[in-house]
């Protein structure tokens, strides 16, 4: 959860079976069923569907009640494609619209059936970005960041992120056409230890938020762990927690003594 | 001059570590009016020159620097866009 809460995404490799990874193409070649947004999962995906079988293998709910917590919603799906030689990349940016919610997140969980590799321009991913607030594409003049993430992947791989996560489809120069299937969950109880929390105290869990990027300014850096800080709290319910002093030194008021 | 041979501009945008130019990239992106490549998002894992001022060694011209605007009140611990952004250019000749 930790890393989660760092890097905004978690990757999770080749973790889809063989078959399902062939099923797929034929799923959404056939198209996919429309899902009225907010619809509850086994509302939307039915018993057996491809859909409720990837959301249900074990390692992609474990992490997905983790996350979202039990009885999220399905917001929306998509199979995106990036055909061969298009020419042009997605511009950088966010799904949806600036999200102001410090307490709460969606989660995107985009599945890749087939291997990916750096010609077929897997899905740019800037770890660290998802608690700025921008909105949409108004990051797509950012070409290139220090420290990005160039997703090449076996067959199977699903990578879970924050919604607030900037990311892109790269340009595919290759010949091969390009699938990633795409689930964003919704929230249905606070987001408030869902995880197993047995380590909360652990020295690597407070070294992983501590965690910088190489693209982060040095001074909007330091912003960051404080950004950062904010949500741990919010997600462990420990609301002293900090990362080195940054959100205790600027709350520290002390109340003025009486002279009377 | 007609415009098939008018001098064409490429623009390299650097976004660095503090407002300072000489300080580290940390983000680039670049723009072709030769139109002879076509820089996209996610191109490069390495940034074409270590600081600002390596670009300017190189013979990119300097033509907008971003300002150092104070936060809007009770926005303070907000982030964004990245702030140090610079906007370099080269005039390149045509035909």
């Amino acid at each position: 959860m930790a890393r989660f809460v760092a890097h905004g995404f978690l990757r999770l490799d080749g973790i889809v079976p063989r078959e399902m990874n062939e099923e797929a193409f034929g799923v959404f070649a056939a198209g996919l069923p429309v899902v009225p947004y907010g619809t509850p999962v086994p509302e939307a995906f039915p018993e057996g569907s491809f859909a409720r079988r990837l959301v249900e293998l074990p390692v992609v709910a474990g992490a997905l009640e983790s996350l979202v917590g039990p009885g999220p919603t399905v917001d929306h799906h998509f199979v995106h494609t990036r055909e061969p030689r298009e020419g042009s990349a997605q511009p950088l940016h966010a799904d949806a619209i600036v999200d102001l919610r410090p307490d709460a997140f969606d989660v995107q969980l985009m599945y890749y059936p087939q291997e990916v590799t750096a010609e077929m321009g897997g899905t740019l991913i800037v770890p660290g970005s998802h608690l700025r607030r921008t909105n949409e594409s108004d990051t797509g003049r950012y070409q290139n960041l220090r420290g990005q993430t160039r997703l090449t992947c076996p067959a199977g791989t699903v990578v879970l992120v924050h919604h607030g996560i900037w990311h892109g489809g790269r340009r595919n120069d290759s010949d091969t056409v390009r699938h990633m299937y795409k689930i964003r969950f919704n929230p249905t109880v606070p987001q408030v230890r869902l995880w197993d929390t047995a380590d909360l105290d652990a020295p690597a869990v407070r070294e992983e938020l501590g965690r910088g990027f190489p693209w982060y300014e040095q001074a909007t850096g330091r912003l960051e762990m404080y950004n950062r800080v904010q949500l741990w709290r919010s997600l462990s319910g420990d609301d002293a927690f900090d990362i080195g002093y940054w959100a205790t030194r600027i709350t520290n008021r002390p109340a003025q003594r009486s002279h009377a | 001059m007609t415009a098939s041979n008018t001098p064409r501009q490429q623009v390299l945008v650097l976004y660095l570590d503090t407002s300072a130019l000489d300080s580290r990239v940390v983000g680039w992106a670049r723009y072709d009016g030769t139109g002879t490549t076509r820089p996209t998002t996610g191109d490069s894992d390495e940034p074409p020159y270590e600081t600002g001022v390596a670009a300017l060694e190189d013979g990119w011209r300097l033509f907008q620097a971003a300002q150092l605007i104070p936060p809007y009140p009770g926005t303070e611990h907000g982030t964004s866009f990245l702030k140090h952004e610079f906007f370099f250019e080269k005039l390149v000749g045509v035909g």
